[in-house]
């Protein structure tokens, strides 16, 4: 981990509101730096070439910009979004498959999303990465591999043996919260 | 709508979360997911997983003209997408493959009252929606992989347990089961198999391959 002072998620928030709200360029701009070349790197970890990861990471963040207003902070954090915006193209684009996707719940995203609820969402996404990072090294890397899509199928296997469990039940705890306030 | 009582399994929550299931399984999930607010919760951790792997992947520089070819794709696009969610027992993924909802099915007759639909097949997974009227039992089969099978209307009954709309069925190769549709209303359920059924008795391997079961 060489990065220093990325702003806190909740920054990237202002981000893209800006977006949603006032279809602000240098928010994007802001945006643009931060997340594009971190979802090319994430598709060319998947295999994807140079070119194929770089038009397709053009595309993720047109899209975010166009969805901007489809958003939940109450449901996820910036990076996880991005990411399933990513995967989604990445399996339309680079594996020309179809992608079903399931549909949008009724309620949300609130106009004026619960300032607590979104915090905690994001410090509970920001403890899932630092939980990831402190794993040890072939356990990380078998979830790793798990989405850049180069299990073996032993590794799959092993996979129920990995710790995902005491991740899952802090970020759970919020997400439980989350689903129950938002009935 | 009664309470869920059979969900995904957290490999395939982690694999359509990764994007790395078949077709087949991916609709199976994203329709169950549609309907189970359980799942959907797992799956956005699955999901924030996802993220923070590729937050970590390590960034690579994209090309000098990049964000101006990214503001003239957003010029070029200016509709912004929609919410979507469906009318019908079929949620919106469904549908999307139906091409509408239950009365829209082009059912085809497979043999013994059972009708079915075959909505994809993409590397080796095959996912149909499957009418069982009720009172019949889905004859005897095995299967060689991974079998999900997920309740739209109806119920059916095998011989671990009974199954109601929204839950869904996960089987291995060891189960060797004989569903049977509770007696009333048929049994509509969305079924992915990653291997062809084979039927114990109830049609000849060359029949099968007619009617693509
Ligand atoms: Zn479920």
């Amino acid at each position: 981990m060489t990065e220093q002072k990325t702003p806190a998620r909740a920054e990237w928030l202002d981000e893209i509101y800006a977006v949603r709200d006032t279809q602000d360029q240098a928010a994007f701009a802001r945006l643009f730096a931060h997340f594009a070349p971190r979802v090319k790197g994430f598709l060319m970890r998947s295999g994807a070439s140079a070119d194929v990861a770089e038009e397709c990471a053009q595309e993720v963040m047109a899209t975010i910009w166009r969805k901007a207003a489809l958003f939940d902070p109450a449901r996820a954090s910036v990076a996880t979004w991005i990411f399933t915006i990513a995967r989604n193209r990445q399996i339309d684009m680079i594996r020309r498959a179809r992608r079903p996707e399931p549909e949008d719940l009724p309620w949300g995203p609130d106009a004026e999303p619960d300032q607590e609820e979104v915090l905690v969402l994001q410090e509970e996404t920001n403890k899932l990465g630092e939980a990831i990072a402190a794993l040890p090294e072939k356990q990380r890397e078998l979830i790793q591999k798990a989405y850049f899509g180069d299990l073996s199928h032993s590794e799959i296997a092993e996979q129920t043996g990995l710790p995902l469990g005491t991740i899952k039940s802090r970020i759970r705890l919020a997400l439980d919260r989350l689903r129950h306030t938002m009935r | 709508m009664a309470e869920i009582k059979h969900h995904l399994t957290d490999q395939l929550l982690m694999g359509y979360a990764a994007g790395t299931l078949p077709e087949a399984f991916s609709l199976v999930v994203a329709t169950h997911v549609s309907l189970c607010d359980e799942c959907r919760s797992r799956l956005g951790e699955f999901e924030a997983v996802g993220g923070e792997v590729m937050m970590s992947a390590g960034a690579v520089s994209m090309s000098n003209d990049s964000f101006a070819a990214t503001m003239a794709l957003i010029a070029n696009t200016p509709e912004a997408p929609q919410k979507r969610y469906a009318k019908g027992i079929f949620p919106a993924p469904l549908q999307d493959y139906v091409g509408g909802d239950k009365d829209d099915v082009r059912w085809r007759p497979v043999g013994g009252g059972v009708r079915q639909m075959i909505l994809a097949s993409d590397g080796g997974a095959t996912v149909r929606l499957l009418h069982i009227p009720g009172g019949v039992a889905v004859p005897d089969h095995g299967h060689r992989g991974l079998e999900l099978t997920l309740v739209l209307q109806g119920a059916f009954k095998d011989e671990s347990d009974r199954f109601g709309v929204g839950d869904v069925e996960v089987a291995n190769e060891d189960l060797n089961h004989t569903p049977i549709a509770e007696e009333g209303e048929a049994c509509i359920c969305l079924a992915a198999t990653d291997a062809p059924l084979k039927f114990n008795s109830f049609l000849p391997r060359i029949a099968q391959r007619f009617v693509r079961i």
